[in-house]
């Protein structure tokens, strides 16, 4: 069996959808950045997959600019998660609610 | 051919277990291999740069920034999370929507005009310099044709940089006491260290 572009793809979308349930369901804040970084790597795998399809490296470019913002996202997300722990001495997002209108 | 059905399996069991894992621990050795096992799916993509890219960055740089993180959320007697995760009530939303995701993904993906056997690399065989997805080719475009992108990135970074500082530092703005006192005050057991160390 040929693997394709399709294939791929295919796999890149069922990864995102582990990683949606993940934020969704998920309380634990440093699970739910787990998560994102599933849902940053299913965009990079089908991004790589279609660079390779077309044979151009433009996805290799956006893919790392991908990765750095996906680590700046996880840096200055864990720093709140620390904040947020020194503040109430346990973490759960659905206590976070000093913002709420 | 055989390596891509190995891999995925490995990628979509280990981000199961990432996501339904009990504790964050377990959950940043499932992300190890599935961050692991992408880098070997990227080998497959002849994208040999962005392979050692994603080992040296996210399992080198992110995972370990989780790790410490981990460490030192929890190394309080404190219970680290309080109640059961709210899965009961919130999972059939959140699979419904993921699949609703998962349906707009699949739309997009056949509608768009992809080659259905992956052509041919150009520029000679995997490994030469200058072939499609070298670090020689990576290089060339990422300093000619994209270096305003590439600019940006540093200045992302930097902006990230002092974000961290400014919210997880010792003085957070707006409160005005100084580092020595207020470490004091936050911590739970300081002082009994500092006796001990004095």
């Amino acid at each position: 069996m040929i693997v394709g572009p399709d294939n791929y793809v295919a796999l890149s979308a069922v990864l995102f959808l582990i990683g949606v349930v993940g934020v969704i369901a998920r309380r634990n804040p440093l699970i739910m950045l787990m998560s994102i970084e599933l849902l940053f790597n299913a965009a990079n795998l089908a991004l790589v997959a279609y660079a390779r399809s077309w044979v151009m490296n433009t996805g290799h470019i956006f893919v790392f600019l991908v990765i750095t913002v996906a680590a700046a996202e996880a840096a200055i997300g864990l720093a709140i998660v620390v904040v947020t722990f020194r503040r109430s001495q346990h973490v759960d997002v659905d206590e976070v609610a000093a913002l709420r209108g | 051919m055989i390596a891509f059905w190995i891999l995925a399996l490995v990628l979509i069991a280990s981000a199961v277990f990432t996501v339904t894992a009990a504790k964050p621990v377990y959950s940043v050795v499932g992300l190890l291999v599935n961050f692991i096992a992408l880098a070997a799916m990227y080998l497959t993509l002849q994208a040999e740069f962005l392979a050692v890219i994603q080992i040296v960055v996210y399992s080198g740089a992110i995972l370990i920034l989780f790790v410490f993180v981990i460490a030192l959320l929890s190394s309080g007697t404190r219970p680290f999370e309080v109640g059961p995760d709210k899965a009961p009530r919130i999972v059939i939303p959140a699979v419904v929507l993921a699949l609703l995701t998962l349906a707009g993904l699949t739309v997009t993906a056949l509608h768009t005009h992809t080659a259905v056997v992956l052509a041919p690399s150009t520029g000679g065989a995997a490994g030469d310099a200058g072939a499609f997805g070298s670090i020689a080719n990576f290089g060339t475009a990422l300093f000619t044709t994209n270096l305003l992108p590439f600019e940006v990135t540093a200045f992302i970074l930097m902006v990230a940089v002092i974000g961290v500082v400014l919210i997880a530092g010792d003085v957070a703005p707006g409160e005005g006491a100084p580092p020595r006192r207020k470490r004091r005050a936050n911590t739970r057991e300081p002082i009994v260290k500092d006796t001990l160390v004095r």
